[in-house]
Order: C-alpha cells, then sequence, then structure tokens
C-alpha cells in the first residue's frame, strides 16, 4: 500500500491538507508485521495510525472486525470515535466504527460481539475480558490491525502487560494480525518497540518531524514562592494575568488535591469571572464530560487539571500550558507542553511556576534539561508474573486449553520472550491450587486438568468472579461524595480519609467547599458551607518521582556557589541554608538532626535518587530501632531521607557504618510498609484478593479482612510461595541494590558533615510535606499509644 | 504488666493482649470468633484460594494462653467455625489439637451465626451460658446486663500509634470481645452498630503487644 484512494485525495484537498511526510511513511509500510510511529502531540498521529485502515475498507469488501484502537483512556476512546466519524462520513465510506469501554451499556456489549463494527475502540482492560469469552475467536477471526495509541503511556506500567498478553491470545485467533504502535516522544524508542513487536519479529520505528522547539519558560512573580509546601497559590496574580492574555491555558497539577486547593483560590481571584474549569481523575463522570464538552466548544478559558488531560484528547485551541510545582520528569514535561499549539509548525509555548524556593531549582534544571532534550526514564524489567497469573484466569474462562500452547504464546510477548517452564509452572500451580506448599486439601482447585490433559475451570460459575476482577489498575478504595439530597455524585474520596471526618467537617471537591453531614450507604453525604478553611481531601493519585538523572543535575546546581540566574528570592534561601546549617557536598554527607513540630528529625541529603534514599530509610530505622531512638517514620525524595522519631539523633557515625549493614536486614524489610504494600498489589492482580465480588456489591458490607493478615501469615508459614517471591522481587526492583548504598557510605566514610540545630532548616523545610510517608511499626509507636492513651484515660476521668 | 485488669459487673476480669479474656475468680478463659476453616469454605465455594494456614495460627495462640493459664473451664463464643461443614471438614490434624485442648476442661462451644449447629468434635454446645451472673453468648441484645458477647469483632486506633487493632470494648453493662481468629477483619468501635451498643464513654482495650485501655471518644 503505497497511496490513498482517489477519494482520500479529494477530501484532503478540499480541506486543503496535505499528507504529512510521516502519514505518508506509515501508508507505505502498512503491511509489516510492527510498526511504530513516533510523533509529538498533535502531530496527526492518530490519522496517521488509522489512514492504512480506512483504505484498506473503503472498498466496502472486508466482513466482520479489521483494526481495532486501543488507548489508555475511556475519554480517548470516544474522542477518537468522534474524530475518525467525521472524514468517513464526508468521504462516505462504508465503514461501522464503534467504541467499547466500562462505560458502554450491556446490551450494546452483548451486539457487538455477535455483529462486530468494522474498527472497534477500546481500552486494555475491556480487551482483556473480550478475549474471555468463549466465542471470542469468532469475533477477532478476521482481525487485521491493531493500534496501540500512547503505548509510551501504557508501556510504563503492568497495563501495557497485560495488553501484550491479550495480543498474544489475538495474534493465535487471527494469524498474520499487524501492530501499530503510536508514541510521544520517548528516549528509548527501540526498547518500546521490542515490547510492541512478537518477540521473534521485528518492529520498524518511523519519525515524524518534531516540530519547532517549545517555548519554555519560569514564571516571574511579585511575591516570592514559600520555603516549603506545594499548590502555587502565591503565584495566583500573575497566572490570572497568563489566562487573561491567551486564548486557552491548561494549568497542569502534580496531585489532585493541589489542583483542587488552587482551583478554589484562582476562583476567589478571579475577579473578572473568567469561565474557568477543573478536571481530574476524582471528580464524577458527568463533571469531567460537562467540562470536556465546554472545553471543546471553546467555552473555557483555562482548565486546571492532572495527569488526567495528560494524553492526547484534542481540546482545540489551546495556546498555552502551565505547569504548577517541578515537572519531575524531563519526558513528561515535554509531552504536557505538547497540549499547547496543535497547529503542528508553531511552537508550543509553556511556563514553569514553582511551588517552593526547592521546586526553583528543581525547575531550572528542568527547563535545561528540556534544552538538551535530555529525556528520562527507566528501563523495564521482564514480564511481571502477577499479570501471567492473571491472564491465565483470563484463559480459562475463554474456555479450556493447553499449558505448553499457552506459555509457547506467552513466550511470543517481548516481555516475557525469557520466561521459563519452572516460572511458568509456578504460575499455573498458583492459579489452579493456590500453590501452598502445605497440600491437604482437594478443595483448593480453582482449575482442574481433566483425562485429555487440557485445563479448565473447575466451576464453570467462577468465571464471572474472574471477569469482574479484570485489570492491574491499583485503586485505593475509594468513596462517592454526594450532595446530600440530590442525586448526582460530585466525586469520590478515599475511605482513608472520609473515615477521619467528622460531622461538621468541611473539605474541598470539585471546586467547592462542602460540609461532611455522614456516611449513608458507603456513600459520602455533604451539604454546602460557607467555611473559608476546609481540609484538603485526599484522593488517590500518582505519586512522582524525579528522575535520577534530574536529581543529578539538581546537585550540580546547588555545587555552584554562584546563582546568579537564580530569582533573588531563591539565591537568598540557598544562602540562608549555607549560613544557618550547610550547602550538600560531593565527596561528604550531610546529615542534620533538629526538633520540629513536637518530634525529633533527623535528615540525610544522598542526592542518590529517590529509591536509593528509599532503601537508606529502611537501613536507618532499623540501626535507629536498635538504637533505642524510637523512629516513627520517614520519608524519601530524591536529594534526602528524613526521619522522625522520639529521640534526638545526637551520632549519625554508628547509624552509617558500612559494616553489617545488611545483618537482619531481611526480617526487618519483611515487616514494613513497603513490602505490605506491594504485596497487596501483586495479590490483588494475581487474583489471591478479589476487588469486586458479586457477594460484596450485594450486601455493601466489608466482607473481606486486611490483605497484610495475608502477607503475615505467607511470611511465617510458607515465605517461599510465588506470591512473596513476586512481592519481594518488585520491592527490590522499586528499591535499589544494596551495593549503591554501601558503595555510597565507603565513600563518604568519615566525611559525614553533621549539624544538630534547634530548629528546621530551610533545605529540610519542604520535605515535611512531601507524601508518600512510610511508618515504621516499632516500639516508638507503642510508646505514643501508651501515653496517649494514657492521657485520654485521665481526660476522661477513668484513671 | 502487659495485661489489662478491671472490673466488670462485680467481677475481676484480665483482658490478655491476644485477645482472650480471663475471670480469675472462676478459672474460666473467654475467646470469641476462631472462624476456624474460614480458607476452607472460601475455596469451597470457589471463591479465592486462600492459604491454609489460618487454623494452625489460631490454635498456637490459643495453645500458649492454655498453656499460661490452664483455665479449668473455657467459652467459645460463637463463631468458632466459620460454617458448620467447615468443623466437619477440619484436617485430622487439626481436629485432633482441638481434641486435646478440650482435654480435661469444662469446654462450652456457644453457637454463632456462623455456626449454628452442634459439633462433633467434643465439649458442651449451647446458645448461651450463666457464670457468676454474666450472661456469655454470640450477639449483643440491646436490653441485656451483664452480658458479654462477640460477634462485631471491634477494633480500635489510637491517633499517631498505627493502624486500628483488635480491641475489648465495655461499659458498664456489656462487655465485647474481639475476634481471636487469625482470618478476620474488623468493625471501628466508634462507628455506629457498636458505638450504639454503649452508654456513656465504653472503654477499648486495644491488643497486640501489651494490652492498652483507652475511652472510645
Amino acid at each position: 500500500m503505497s497511496h490513498l484512494p482517489a477519494k482520500f485525495e479529494d477530501w484532503f484537498k478540499k480541506r486543503g491538507w496535505s499528507v504529512h511526510p510521516h502519514q505518508a511513511d506509515m501508508l507505505a509500510h502498512a503491511d509489516e508485521p510492527a510498526l511504530m510511529l513516533i510523533a509529538p502531540t498533535g502531530g496527526g498521529k492518530t490519522l496517521a495510525g488509522f489512514l492504512p485502515t480506512l483504505a484498506e475498507l473503503a472498498d466496502g469488501e472486508h466482513e466482520g472486525l479489521h483494526t481495532l484502537y486501543i488507548s489508555p483512556l475511556k475519554a480517548l476512546a470516544a474522542d477518537i470515535r468522534r474524530n475518525l466519524t467525521k472524514p468517513v462520513e464526508d468521504m462516505d465510506l462504508p465503514i461501522r466504527i464503534e467504541d467499547r469501554t466500562g462505560d458502554t451499556s450491556a446490551t450494546r456489549k452483548k451486539r457487538q460481539r455477535a455483529d462486530p463494527p468494522h474498527i472497534l475502540l477500546t481500552t486494555p482492560e475491556s480487551l482483556a475480558l473480550l478475549t474471555s469469552y468463549e466465542d471470542a475467536p469468532r469475533m477477532f477471526a478476521g482481525l487485521q490491525r491493531v493500534i496501540v495509541d500512547e503505548i509510551h503511556a501504557l508501556a510504563e506500567s503492568k497495563r501495557g502487560d497485560q495488553l501484550m498478553l491479550a495480543l498474544s491470545r489475538l495474534e493465535t485467533m487471527a494469524p498474520g494480525l499487524r501492530r501499530v504502535g503510536l508514541s510521544a516522544t520517548v528516549e528509548d524508542p527501540a526498547a518500546l518497540a521490542a515490547q510492541l513487536a512478537r518477540s521473534d519479529q521485528t518492529c520498524r520505528i518511523l519519525h515524524a518531524d518534531p516540530g519547532p522547539a517549545p517555548d519554555i519558560s519560569m514564571l516571574r512573580t511579585d511575591t516570592p514562592p514559600p520555603w516549603a509546601g506545594g499548590g502555587g497559590r502565591y503565584a495566583i496574580p500573575e497566572v490570572l494575568d497568563m489566562v487573561k492574555a491567551h486564548k486557552t491555558t491548561l494549568i497542569f497539577h502534580n496531585t489532585r488535591a493541589q489542583a483542587e486547593i488552587f482551583f478554589h483560590h484562582l476562583w476567589l481571584a478571579n475577579d473578572d469571572s473568567l469561565p474557568i474549569g477543573i478536571h481530574h481523575g476524582s471528580l464524577s463522570r458527568d463533571q469531567r464530560e460537562a467540562v470536556e464538552a465546554a472545553m471543546v466548544r471553546g467555552d473555557l478559558r483555562a482548565i486546571v487539571c492532572t495527569g488526567s488531560l495528560d494524553l492526547g484528547i484534542d481540546w482545540g485551541d489551546v495556546d498555552l500550558v502551565i505547569q504548577v510545582g517541578a515537572p519531575k520528569n524531563v519526558k513528561r514535561l515535554i509531552q504536557r507542553i505538547g497540549r499547547a499549539n496543535h497547529r503542528y509548525n508553531a511552537p508550543s509555548k509553556a511556563l514553569l511556576v514553582p511551588a517552593n524556593r526547592f521546586e526553583v531549582v528543581e525547575c531550572l534544571a528542568a527547563l535545561e534539561a528540556a534544552r538538551d532534550n535530555d529525556l528520562d526514564g527507566d528501563p523495564r524489567g521482564p514480564g511481571p508474573l502477577d499479570v501471567l497469573c492473571q491472564h491465565i484466569l483470563i484463559r480459562a474462562c475463554a474456555g479450556p486449553f493447553d499449558e505448553t500452547e499457552l506459555m509457547q504464546e506467552v513466550r511470543s510477548v517481548g516481555a516475557y520472550a525469557g520466561l521459563s517452564r519452572a516460572q511458568f509452572d509456578d504460575c499455573l500451580d498458583f492459579v489452579a491450587t493456590g500453590g501452598y506448599a502445605l497440600r491437604a486439601y482437594d478443595t483448593w482447585q480453582r482449575l482442574m486438568k481433566r483425562p485429555d490433559g487440557l485445563w479448565q475451570l473447575r466451576d464453570p460459575r467462577a468465571a464471572t468472579q474472574i471477569r469482574m476482577n479484570i485489570g492491574t489498575i491499583q485503586d485505593t478504595d475509594t468513596l462517592k461524595v454526594r450532595m446530600r439530597g440530590a442525586g448526582k455524585p460530585l466525586g469520590e474520596v478515599e475511605e482513608g480519609f472520609a473515615s477521619t471526618l467528622t460531622r461538621g467537617d468541611t473539605f474541598l471537591i470539585g471546586g467547592r467547599i462542602v460540609r461532611y453531614e455522614g456516611l449513608k450507604e458507603l456513600v459520602v453525604e455533604v451539604s454546602r458551607s460557607s467555611s473559608q478553611t476546609p481540609k484538603v481531601a485526599t484522593f488517590n493519585g500518582t505519586k512522582f518521582a524525579t528522575s535520577t538523572q534530574l536529581s543529578q543535575r539538581i546537585l550540580r546546581y546547588l555545587q555552584r556557589g554562584d546563582w546568579s540566574d537564580l530569582p533573588a528570592h531563591t539565591a537568598d534561601w540557598l544562602d540562608l541554608q549555607r549560613s544557618a546549617s550547610t550547602m550538600p557536598e560531593p565527596g561528604s554527607l550531610l546529615v542534620e538532626s533538629f526538633p520540629h513540630d513536637g518530634r525529633e528529625h533527623a535528615c540525610f541529603y544522598g542526592f542518590a535518587g529517590r529509591n536509593a534514599q528509599q532503601t537508606l530509610g529502611l537501613l536507618l530505622t532499623r540501626r535507629m530501632e536498635e538504637a533505642g531512638l524510637d523512629p516513627l517514620g520517614f520519608v524519601a525524595t530524591d536529594y534526602a531521607t528524613l526521619i522522625w522519631g522520639l529521640e534526638p539523633l545526637r551520632d549519625p557515625a554508628p547509624l552509617l557504618a558500612s559494616e553489617g549493614l545488611r545483618d537482619g536486614l531481611d526480617a526487618w524489610l519483611a515487616g514494613n510498609a513497603v513490602m505490605k504494600r506491594t504485596f497487596r498489589a501483586a495479590a490483588t492482580i494475581a487474583g489471591l484478593i478479589q476487588r469486586n465480588s458479586t457477594q460484596a456489591r450485594k450486601t455493601g458490607k466489608q466482607a473481606t479482612f486486611s490483605s497484610d493478615i495475608l502477607y503475615d501469615t505467607l511470611a511465617k508459614y510458607d515465605p517461599d510461595h510465588l506470591m512473596m517471591r513476586i512481592t519481594r522481587d518488585e520491592a527490590m526492583r522499586g528499591l535499589v541494590d544494596f551495593g549503591r548504598i554501601e558503595d555510597m557510605l565507603t565513600r563518604t566514610k568519615g566525611r559525614i558533615v553533621f549539624r544538630r540545630l534547634d530548629r528546621i532548616t530551610p533545605l529540610a523545610a519542604p520535605l515535611i510535606l512531601e507524601v508518600g510517608k512510610v511508618p515504621v511499626q516499632g516500639s516508638g509507636r507503642e510508646r505514643i499509644a501508651e501515653r496517649e492513651a494514657e492521657r485520654l484515660m485521665k481526660e476522661a476521668g477513668l484513671a | 504488666m502487659t495485661t489489662h485488669d478491671f472490673t466488670f459487673c462485680d467481677t475481676a476480669m484480665r483482658a490478655l493482649p491476644s485477645g482472650a479474656l480471663y475471670l480469675p475468680d472462676h478459672d474460666t478463659l473467654c475467646i470469641s470468633d476462631l472462624h476456624l476453616g474460614k480458607s476452607e469454605r472460601m475455596a469451597r465455594r470457589g471463591g479465592a484460594l486462600l492459604p491454609p494456614y489460618e487454623n494452625r495460627d489460631t490454635l498456637e495462640r490459643l495453645d500458649q494462653d492454655l498453656n499460661t493459664l490452664n483455665p479449668a473451664r473455657v467459652i467459645c463464643l460463637g463463631d468458632s467455625f466459620d460454617d458448620d461443614e467447615a468443623e466437619l471438614n477440619m484436617p485430622e490434624d487439626i481436629r485432633l489439637w482441638i481434641v486435646r485442648m478440650i482435654a480435661g476442661r469444662n469446654w462450652i462451644w456457644i453457637t454463632g451465626n456462623h455456626d449454628p449447629g452442634p459439633v462433633s468434635i467434643g465439649g458442651t454446645y449451647l446458645a448461651e451460658v450463666e457464670v457468676a451472673g454474666l450472661t456469655f453468648r454470640h450477639i449483643a441484645q440491646t436490653e441485656a446486663n451483664a452480658e458479654i458477647s462477640g460477634h462485631y469483632h471491634p477494633k480500635f486506633r489510637i491517633n499517631g500509634a498505627g493502624p486500628a487493632r483488635a480491641a475489648f470494648v465495655y461499659d458498664d453493662t456489656r462487655l465485647i470481645l474481639p475476634a481471636y481468629g487469625t482470618f478476620t477483619g474488623g468493625l471501628n468501635a466508634a462507628s455506629a452498630p457498636l458505638r450504639g451498643l454503649f452508654s456513656g464513654t465504653p472503654i477499648a482495650v486495644l491488643t497486640g503487644k501489651r494490652a492498652i485501655a483507652v475511652p472510645v471518644t
């Protein structure tokens, strides 16, 4: 296929468009088994992916499903359907296009399986569900192409692994299937291509013209940013000025909570009543759709948003992107900037708003990196086994299977090419019997082997339960929030946050302040409130870690000692750190110890990246526990680890001695919250813990007990169980090999710079407000429990 | 001292950090909601294949309490088995273990909503029992006085001291035991269904390393 049918040429011409070179490239290579296009946002990427499909379907001869389009977002699938329907209708092409997501009605879904459209737009989870039906081979028999949009976003998570496993199933049902990946700019296109293609095939990579370099700078403000804290409230007047000076502005925040606070204060200062909306993943679907529609109509001047708008939805005429808070990751910054200016040849315009003074430094480092096009990212490890366990369950739902055939199919996936027979057998055994060392009962059987050697579900009714739990996205438990009396939900908050509320408390959601009234059938009921000082709701949302590459740039920046290119307030702040304490330097390790807010704190500036700093936190709290310092918790950022506890640190040297660092470490790690968190995720994906059960939904009752109990039980009686091995592997990948920590300690041995201070230091202040705190369950907690209980008993006149 | 000693309806009580209650003047040990056979029941009903170790873990802890106190009388406050079939399906080693515990003791199984049928394993099977003027039953009754029960799996947390722990809850007229079984969840003592059973400011006794008493406010 090297040219377009005449109909298409006319259509392009009529609109005064010409085919982009990369779109022509995609047509020319349409027959390749795997193809990946790297193009900046707004480069006509999606059309480039679909042109070959439209051309092939133009003659109306293909029956049934031809092309499957997979996107990471439901909203994106719906958006693409609208955009694609336009040219199809204009050219009067005989093509039926439909989307299918969690939001599609049951009747429509049923019809789609019986009579599939030519082009089906869906998500990885909906596709996995489709492959679990017994009639899947009939539906996918004639499938020609699969287009994976925004593949860079999917490939970073287990959703990508699940998708590629699903593609291996499709390949068996539709041999010769062609795969197409569409990606934003990434640091390692070859690695991404290897994930997309079958392990025995190669993938051609096509590059679109990256377009002009973005116009990106830091917003200058009259008010200096605070020492610590996020949100960027101080910059609101300047941000409003910028919104006024542009047609449409996207204001990105790193967390949903920050977006809520910022939006609230933006409206308080919005004297001209500029139409400004808010969009994030915890808002109700109705609210999000209303904002999206207003945006498409061009009714909004600005949207305060989070990562939920990161991906390629076409928002029309955005001409400015503002990033509040340090971007943490240069790749994401570049992708976000791409949201501005969809006219391909105009440069994107973006402004960075550091939330505090440390972030001023971070922002400058990120700007440098963006200018150098120094993209960051960490390579992905081999395919995760918990996702494979779920895949085996899904396969079993679709009907009896042969274990060797399934294993070979799995090995055709790039990430699983190196899977050993033993690993596969472990996963199969786990799915079939639970895989426990103790094998006493024959009731532990989910799958059974038939006399003909094929595996099948022991009870076919279990398929319903398995289908309800498909997916790898880890949601924390959330509760819906609703106005009392009124029907429509406002959004949702974390269950943990809801449990801290008492009647009369106020909090922010969807840009308004509401008053907590009570919990009714697992819905948080609220009323309107005129309070000025709301609490901030916690929403599940990702914590971004600064990439290791970026934190190295930051350290280099601090070492310059000449901060003339920094705003005066930030240079002053760094000078203050230098006079109050010390500036961290290479070749030595700065440790500060100070009381703050009723607790003792110790801060270790390793600049080793978040993973290493997190491992350091685990190591140090173990030694502090032994030394009787009663640590209560720690938080790690890319440049430092902050530990708080009951007793002051007076001599860090013994804590940092590299000898015996590993002694007893396994036991300490095993009891840590990081491990339990990792276990919970893996056990949920693998099907040991069920998020959704028909019964739980019916009764609305918390029928389950904490996954920590399962973890503790396995740690005690079956420490080598598959789920424990997966947990250890993942936690270790998330942490860092101890060799690197030992190297750092050996290198700085005897060169520990220790400062005992009477108050928090400028450099430590931002850490106090970091999210992702790790509690330490040791004698410090026991002491607090006893002390607090005694106080409360006295207060109540009971002791 | 790791236990919490108190007087309830004129009777001396000792809340153990394990979640068991001991009445020293009556040489009686009381535990509730063992939920033995939970993982077997889940597997049998086509649910998740949970680790089959909860019987062993629960009985090991119970063994420790029995060895320390060697009580003449043991009262299990119901939901001792996750269902009647779980009791029948108990593997032989677990069954023998329980039989050994019962031997030489006045062992009373109170019936619970999970295990309404009589048990085959030995001991006395009763809907409720009275000892020293106190009524022991599975589910608390609204108008009851001097009552000791289970069922609710109460738990409670102290601010700043980590996650919630299984807890005893009592006021002047009512005492509710925490779940003793390994595979059990819990209900916050301050939440409506539990809080509503008590008057005034009830006391929660947290289990764990040591028993810690704290008012439920």
